[in-house]
């Protein structure tokens, strides 16, 4: 084991942490899993002599074992009739006899879930668990009305139907509010801010949310589920004053904003004049590869693969032009590069590749540089299925003499690992040669 | 640290009862509306639902179809309908838009509405408002406790990490006191209540006050001492790559209520298929809590003995063929099947992991972990982000970097880039110019400003970061000259191959080794404090089974760095959480871009 290991961390030896596997292909675990695949494969035949095994759950078309819940819920969305069919629509005959419980079930479930009551003991057990068998709300009326706010938040936990109207004055309305978040129920805060809501005017409200942050952002989630944007944004314009929270842009988030309306801009007009475009089959590559979506709403980096992708050779000066759309969204190099690597790679364009990393020296030599390592481009190129012919290219300018044979051999350029033999063995010949002249 | 004595650990308690005693109570309620009806399911609900009752006991209680709540106008025919949801506002209101439908058509029927685990009060104000409270009947399914295996429980409420982390809300806080509750009056009383977080303490409180409603038991528990863990405490663990084999499952293939979807490229089949994941699977059972690197040496060697088992039968009579078809061949067929199967999800694993260049992601990782190399992990995740890799990937790495350079932002302003994105109706706005860098990231608008700010970022982080204090305080990251043998873990950092201990359990660790806080103040207050610890009544003999609830979700890697803990000590961890989480559901549930 050691001694594989070893091999396998010599890649990854720049951390200082021996990594304990390795994906590779080659790898030892690898053929060692496919070959015990092989080997359970092979005694499948034996295995599946007789397949109604009862202990292999019954599984469905889709998957889901039969009799699952999962699985008879699609089998109902499948077989769905068009409403209205056999029975009746009108008013249905309600059963006038009132069926008895099944009596496996229910034998003593009131004294099974006494422990996990959420309702008081004084409560008899029928009602925790049927709560339409409770009394009318107005029998409670009378004693509700001397609770006090704890007394009301605390009964109010115990799942007991209360009434709120009692609480009248301002003081009184933001004393049961404080309570209610003194208990850390936020069912109970979101309730009563919902009776407060009805009872009080909203900016009254939202003066008074300002100082009391665990009810404010109970506010803020229950308006943002039940989908009141009108209030919610009433309540931010109202906060600019108050300056809890401040504007939903920042003046660092409005660039971003601005960049985004510039980008939409510039796709609709690409859009539109791809569309014709494409439709007239004015253009081979439209043709060779038809668009698979619109590019409307697209991210700015899809956008720049897309502008290489179909506008690669246009001058500057066009909206669509991969290189307007750098400038204009000050993209930084690498992620230009990359993008544009991959695009051109996908097409196969290699000599667009090519150029992308060429440039020329003032005495007029070209020289390959790369903004990313030549590792990652390889990597990227290997996946567009580059020939052999274009990796070695690049598999000749990694500079590490070992990564470089690694590659090579990953790729299959074998002309590279030859060379790089020839030249260490022609290396060592002439030190050897040197050697002897010496002796 | 490992020699000292070895306790036995001690058994656990029998959690199946939770799954009957929540089928019990359905069967209840469905009984209160009694006759034939139609059932309509929360899609969330349904695998909950699948793992404590079938379809043939909802029809032996006359629910006549099941369908799916799809907030679409519905085509059922019959004249009582049950809903059983979640209590979310959305459900109730196309609920109302049913009844209010069927009112306006002149079609009457009963309706029910059965909230799990509880209704919220802002549920019943929809009813009010949509002028159809009284029209229908509502009540409360407790289904709190979902035993996924032995000793993981799950609550299946993902949600609770959103709304209290990121919106504050409160509204799960008495949940996690039910729970607390249940457990307590099934398997207590608890010999001791530790936990850290201010919603732990604020859930440990609302059981108290629950307990003090109901009556105490006078018995001996099951359970001895309780762990309470809010997740906010740790986010580094859950943004790191897993690498134990159930936590590499779980991100690749996404474990959805114990159960998992293998493709066709697992099955080598053209169908999918569902397979459960737990301690019933011997296989499985065997591979969960094991480093990856050591799942396949494993697998062969059980594919090998597998084989000779086979090939026993070769030469056999008629009656020794007899006894290995009686006796032996089912089990062998039945760990065939499995072996084949893991076999077949380890291959795909891998091929997967080829493809995104997880070495170097796990080394970029380990870096951020131990603080090495910073410039370099930056370098790598701007190229992650500039080739438009995955986004939540990028968002990973960045909050991992975030959150190991520097304690005071990072995953709790997540929301300020996700909302951002949706041009946000509310963006917090906390402070410090190195979080506006960070926005700048978010995928779509990223830009050369955002490489620059992000370096300059960094650079102004000269201040001692927390994590690294705590890191060095806890030992987190091992020393990194020895070598560390995968296959004969030493602690808990195997899981993440000996790179790092988990914050999480390793407080854990502590707090249970020296029987409370003592001694570790200095790592409370880089935690911002709210740890706790009470007494109860203190019985020896179930000290050493241990309830750990993580509030807000926990990973599997944290699950498999339990029970290595347990096996050292002589513990026997039971894992409560909100749900199960990753990385990738982390992030997921702070993407404001789901509606």
């Amino acid at each position: 084991m050691s001694r594989a290991k070893a091999d396998e961390d010599d890649y990854w030896n720049s951390s200082k942490f021996t990594l304990a596997f390795t994906f590779d292909e080659e790898d030892d675990d690898y053929t060692r899993l496919k070959e015990s695949k092989k080997a359970v494969n092979s005694i499948s035949a034996l295995a599946d002599e007789d397949d109604d095994d009862d202990d292999v759950e019954k599984v469905s078309w889709s998957g889901e074992p039969v009799g699952s819940i999962s699985w008879s819920v699609k089998e109902t969305a499948s077989k769905l009739r068009p409403a209205g069919d056999s029975r009746e629509l009108g008013f249905p005959k309600i059963s006038a006899s009132p069926s008895l419980p099944k009596n496996n079930s229910v034998y003593s479930l009131s004294s099974l879930f006494k422990g996990t009551a959420q309702y008081s003991t004084l409560d008899t057990p029928a009602r925790h668990y049927a709560p339409e068998l409770r009394k009318p709300k107005c029998e409670y009326k009378d004693y509700i009305s001397n609770w006090s706010p704890q007394e009301t938040i605390l009964k109010m936990q115990q799942g007991k139907v209360v009434s709120l109207e009692r609480f009248q004055s301002l003081q009184d309305k933001m004393l049961l509010l404080d309570k209610a978040v003194d208990g850390h129920d936020g069912n109970i805060i979101t309730a009563i801010l919902i009776y407060l809501k009805r009872s009080l005017c909203k900016e009254v409200l939202f003066r008074e949310l300002v100082g009391r942050e665990t009810a404010l952002r109970h506010y803020i989630h229950y308006l943002k589920e039940s989908g009141e944007q009108k209030v919610l944004l009433d309540l931010f314009s109202l906060s600019l004053s108050g300056s809890v929270h401040s504007l939903p842009f920042s003046p660092e988030d409005s660039l971003h904003v601005q960049d985004h309306y510039t980008l939409l801009e510039r796709q609709i007009i690409i859009e539109e004049n791809d569309k014709q475009v494409e439709r007239t089959g004015q253009s081979d590559v439209f043709k060779r590869f038809p668009r698979k979506a619109s590019i409307l709403n697209m991210p700015l980096i899809t956008t720049l693969y897309y502008s290489c992708f179909y506008h690669y050779s246009e001058p500057e000066g066009t909206y669509s032009s991969p290189a307007n759309i750098r400038r204009t969204f000050k993209l930084a190099e690498k992620q230009y590069f990359l993008t544009a690597l991959a695009a051109r790679a996908k097409l196969k364009a290699w000599t667009d590749v090519d150029s992308l990393f060429t440039t020329r020296n003032w005495l007029g030599f070209t020289k390959k540089k790369s903004p990313v390592a030549f590792q990652r481009v390889l990597d990227i190129l290997h996946k567009n299925n580059a020939p052999v012919q274009v990796l070695e290219v690049y598999v000749n300018l990694l500079e590490d003499l070992e990564l470089k044979i690694n590659m090579a051999h990953k790729f299959k350029c074998h002309d590279v690992i030859i060379n790089v033999r020839r030249a260490s063995y022609t290396l060592c010949s002439i030190i050897l040669n040197s050697a002897s002249v010496w002796l | 640290m490992a020699q000292s004595i070895r306790r036995d650990s001690p058994e656990l308690p029998d959690f199946s009862l939770l799954k009957r005693l929540a089928r019990d109570q359905l069967i209840y309620l469905l009984e209160q509306l009694p006759g034939r009806k139609d059932l309509f399911i929360d899609a969330d609900l349904m695998s909950p639902l699948d793992r404590i009752a079938n379809v043939s006991t909802l029809k032996q209680h006359e629910v006549d179809k099941l369908y799916k709540v799809e907030y679409k106008p519905i085509v059922s025919t019959s004249d009582q309908l049950c809903f059983l949801i979640r209590p979310r506002l959305q459900s109730v209101k196309w609920i109302c838009d049913v009844v209010n439908a069927d009112k306006a058509a002149g079609k009457f029927r009963r309706y029910k509405l059965i909230f799990t685990p509880q209704k919220f009060y802002a549920c019943e104000n929809v009813l009010e408002e949509q002028g159809i409270f009284g029209d229908v009947t509502t009540d409360e399914w407790g289904f709190h406790l979902l035993p996924l295996d032995d000793d993981i429980i799950s609550l299946e409420l993902p949600e609770f990490f959103r709304d209290y982390f990121l919106d504050g809300n409160q509204r799960w806080v008495r949940t996690a006191g039910c729970v607390l509750h249940l457990l307590h009056s099934l398997y207590g009383p608890f010999s001791k209540v530790y936990g850290i977080g201010r919603c732990s303490k604020m859930a440990y409180e609302s059981w108290r006050e629950q307990v003090e409603e109901g009556e105490q038991k006078g018995r001996d528990g099951e359970i001895g001492s309780v762990f309470l863990f809010d997740r906010d405490v740790d986010y580094v663990t859950p943004m790191c790559s897993q690498v134990v084999y159930e936590g590499l499952v779980d991100d690749i293939f996404r474990i959805k209520c114990g159960c998992v979807e293998f493709g066709p490229e697992v099955t080598s089949s053209d169908k999918s298929l569902k397979v459960m994941l737990n301690s019933q699977d011997k296989v499985f059972n065997q591979i969960r809590n094991e480093h990856f690197s050591n799942v396949f040496g494993f697998l062969s060697q059980k594919a090998k003995n597998l084989q000779t088992a086979y090939d026993k039968r070769c030469g056999m009579d008629i009656k020794q063929i007899k006894t290995f078809v009686s006796e032996e061949l089912k089990g062998l067929k039945q760990e065939h099947r499995l072996l084949s199967l893991h076999i077949g999800a380890s291959e795909s694993m891998m091929k997967k992991k080829t493809k995104q260049e997880f070495q170097e992601l796990l080394k970029t990782e380990h870096s951020l972990l131990e603080g090495f190399d910073i410039r370099e992990c930056i370098t790598f995740i701007e190229e992650h982000i500039n080739r438009q890799c995955s986004m939540i990937e990028s968002l990973r790495l960045l909050c991992l970097l975030s959150l190991t350079e520097n304690g005071d932002y990072g995953v709790d302003h997540l929301p300020t880039f996700a909302n951002l994105k949706q041009l946000g109706i509310l963006v917090e706005q906390p402070t410090g110019e190195t979080l506006t860098a960070m926005e700048n990231k978010v995928g779509k608008l990223v830009n050369d400003r955002a490489a620059g700010k992000l370096t300059d970022a960094f650079s102004s982080l000269a201040k001692k970061s927390h994590f690294r204090a705590l890191s060095r305080r806890l030992n987190l990251v091992p020393k990194s000259d020895e070598e560390y043998d995968l296959r004969v873990p030493k602690d808990m950092a195997y899981i993440f191959s000996g790179a790092y201990v988990p914050l999480s359990c390793k407080l854990i660790e502590q707090v249970l080794e020296r029987d409370g806080w003592t001694g570790l103040e200095e790592v409370t207050r880089l935690l911002n404090g709210q740890e706790f610890a009470a007494d109860g009544k203190a019985r020896s003999d179930t000290q050493r089974t241990i309830l750990v609830m993580f509030l807000g979700g926990c990973t599997f890697s944290e699950i498999s760095a339990l029970r290595f803990l347990g096996k050292e000590k002589g513990y026997k961890f039971i894992i409560v959480t909100t749900a199960i989480t990753n990385s990738a559901r982390l992030i997921e549930a702070l993407l404001d871009n789901r509606a």
